[in-house]
């Protein structure tokens, strides 16, 4: 388990290493004074890197739990969380214009609605087959 | 034009939060059999949770795209959720993972396409800045590569493609200059040198680098690629969730993703490989594994299936090792059939899985969940290797490299250092399997020729009704 401890650090230490390169995009391009009131700033996107650090983190140690007796329905049941990606694909079928990007994103809807039906569906499937012995 | 990130009301953020931890619980119960179905009921409730905080979104004007995708996505993931059969479960998981990944592109390209392409002329458009450009260029990369490669992994998985790797000199070079070339695409895009018609350009190229990825990795390294390739499809989203700057995504994106690499490194770490081994090695290839074409010394000794179920009979224990060849043959429930005959004698059998046995992480559980074999008889490797010696029979099962000794031995072997199930310290050793070819790493089986290992040759799901009728006489 060294190693993946290792490994994990590295991803994390790129990570730190690319987030002011990544402010720093954030910093030249608008002007303070363009920037509208509710637009993403430095700071709310440090807020954003905070979360996705510590989830990344959670997620690590809650997974590292799991006993390789589950891990299919763990890939299963995390894979249809990937789906939340159905969150984005809503609003962009939803905009008033333009059409292609409704087009696109109802597309993107049929996706990852798919992903997430099938996905939870099918881990409960397979879940209702593990059964502890009589024994 | 407003960002998406506006207009939304405070109920959505609160759903959000609450479809957060909703994740965040149903994950942990997913780490015990006992709760884990409960698991995922929660995750699915967080899913919903999350739906409806969207659609309460202010942006959200027309329903018709909307009301179509979730009618047909709905339905199709319903239908594969409820008819396909469990051996199918590794090709199902490819194939769904790759469209959440389509899911994550498209949005990204729909972002681009609002924000960069068709934006007002004279705007600066402040609200998408620099790291927005990036994000998005990121998300519509893993994205796109996640949708080709989880095709390709199908099609391997499914037998469509080869499942042996497919190589070309100075492949890796190409690979990595593919992926280097790419990574200047975004750069390029960010600092606004390039015309953003080049975003096109960056997903038809991620589009191509996910089938030049996948396509030289072989069949039984299909463990790794699976999981490596939902960690693309979760980061896909959390990079999503930074160009909406939508928490949920977020969160939801880094749990998939960190999730994916640690199981990809887990599935690593059972075969003794690095990552980089894994996804550039192409090990079995027609040009790597095979050290000097090693011959076994010695014969194999073939026994019929009547002197077969007799060493089975007399035996107290047994342990059975099934590896990918059982799935292939869709022996297993002839193989929980077997030990419930012999449980009816008073023999105590047993399930020895060894972590990357099969195509996926943990398939050769659910396979035998399927055929109703109770957890508690499936053992991982590192408790059962030491009850193997108190072991009358091992029947090994269409498994091969994760059984062979050389991994101990024979140093310059492919699979050296590999911790394997040590089936030859049992008392017997009875092998089922077609012939005497070698096993993916492409070297010989010494376990074959030990002189307490006996063959069984023939198809695995008819060698073990055969040893029932005989057992049952």
């Amino acid at each position: 388990m060294q190693r993946t401890h290792g490994r994990l650090l590295l991803v994390v230490l790129a990570l730190a290493v690319l987030s002011p390169g990544l402010l720093l995009a954030q910093e030249t391009t608008p002007s303070p004074a363009a920037a509208p009131e509710h637009g993403v700033d430095g700071s709310e996107l440090l807020i954003l890197l905070y979360i996705f650090v510590l989830a990344s983190f959670l997620g690590y140690q809650l997974i590292l739990r799991v006993p390789p007796l589950l891990h299919t329905p763990l890939m299963s049941g995390t894979n249809a969380i990937s789906g939340i990606s159905l969150v984005g694909s809503l609003v962009a079928a939803g905009l008033s214009e333009p059409l292609i990007c409704n087009v696109l994103g109802g597309l993107a809807v049929g996706c990852a609605m798919c992903n997430v039906v099938g996905g939870f569906a099918i881990t409960d499937r397979m879940l209702a087959k593990f059964r502890k012995g009589s024994r | 034009m407003p960002l998406l990130a506006e207009l939304v009301p405070m109920s959505t953020e609160w759903l959000y939060l609450a479809a957060a931890v909703l994740f965040i619980v149903g994950i942990r119960d997913l780490s015990s059999a006992e709760t884990a179905r409960r698991g995922n009921l929660l995750a699915a409730c967080g899913m919903l949770l999350a739906i409806v905080g969207t659609l309460q979104h202010g942006l959200i004007v027309k329903w018709e795209w909307i009301a179509v995708g979730m009618v047909a996505g709905g339905v199709i993931g319903l239908m594969m959720a409820v008819f396909m059969p469990m051996t199918a479960m590794p090709e199902r998981i490819a194939i769904v993972n790759g469209l959440g990944g389509a899911a994550s592109g498209l949005v990204g390209i729909c972002e681009v396409i609002r924000h960069v392409i068709m934006r007002p002329e004279g705007s600066t458009a402040p609200e998408f800045s620099a790291f927005h450009v990036g994000v998005a260029g990121l998300e519509i990369m893993l994205g796109a590569l996640t949708f080709t490669g989880s095709m390709v992994a199908f099609g391997k998985l499914k037998g469509l493609i080869s499942s042996k790797p497919m190589t070309y000199p100075g492949q890796n070079a190409v690979n990595v200059l593919w992926l280097l070339a790419m990574l200047c695409l975004i750069i390029g895009l960010v600092t606004g040198d390039l015309n953003p018609v080049f975003f096109f350009v960056l997903a038809g190229m991620a589009l191509l680098f996910g089938v030049m990825f996948v396509l030289p990795i072989g069949g039984a390294d299909m463990p790794v690629v699976i999981a490596m390739l939902n960690a693309y499809s979760g980061l896909a989203a959390a990079a999503t969730g930074f160009v909406l700057s939508n928490k949920v995504l977020i969160i939801a994106g880094a749990l998939d993703g960190s999730s994916g690499l640690l199981l990809s490194l887990l599935m690593c770490r059972a075969m003794n490989r690095s990552l980089t081994n894994v996804l550039l090695g192409a090990v079995g290839g027609p040009t790597g594994g095979v050290s000097g074409g090693d011959e076994l010394q010695g014969d194999p000794q073939s026994i019929s299936t009547v002197e077969a179920a007799e060493r089975l009979f007399d035996a107290r224990r047994v342990i059975i090792v099934p590896g990918y060849g059982m799935a292939a043959a869709g022996a297993h429930f002839a193989i929980r059939e077997l030990a419930d005959v012999l449980k009816e004698r008073g023999i105590s059998v047993k399930y020895a899985i060894h972590p990357v046995a099969g195509r996926m992480p943990g398939h050769m559980n659910v396979l035998l969940a399927d055929a109703n074999v109770p957890y508690d008889d499936l053992v991982e490797m590192d408790v059962i290797n030491p009850e193997f010696a108190d072991t009358d029979v091992a029947l090994v099962m269409g498994a091969n490299d994760i059984c062979n000794p050389a991994a101990r031995t024979a140093e310059g072997s492919p699979i050296y250092g590999m911790p394997i199930l040590d089936v030859d310290h049992a008392a017997q050793v009875i092998v089922i399997k077609r012939s005497m070819s070698p096993g993916f790493a492409g070297i010989p089986n010494e376990l074959f020729v030990a002189p307490n290992c006996a063959m069984l040759f023939g198809d695995g799901k008819q060698v073990a009704e055969q040893l029932i009728e005989t057992l049952s006489l």
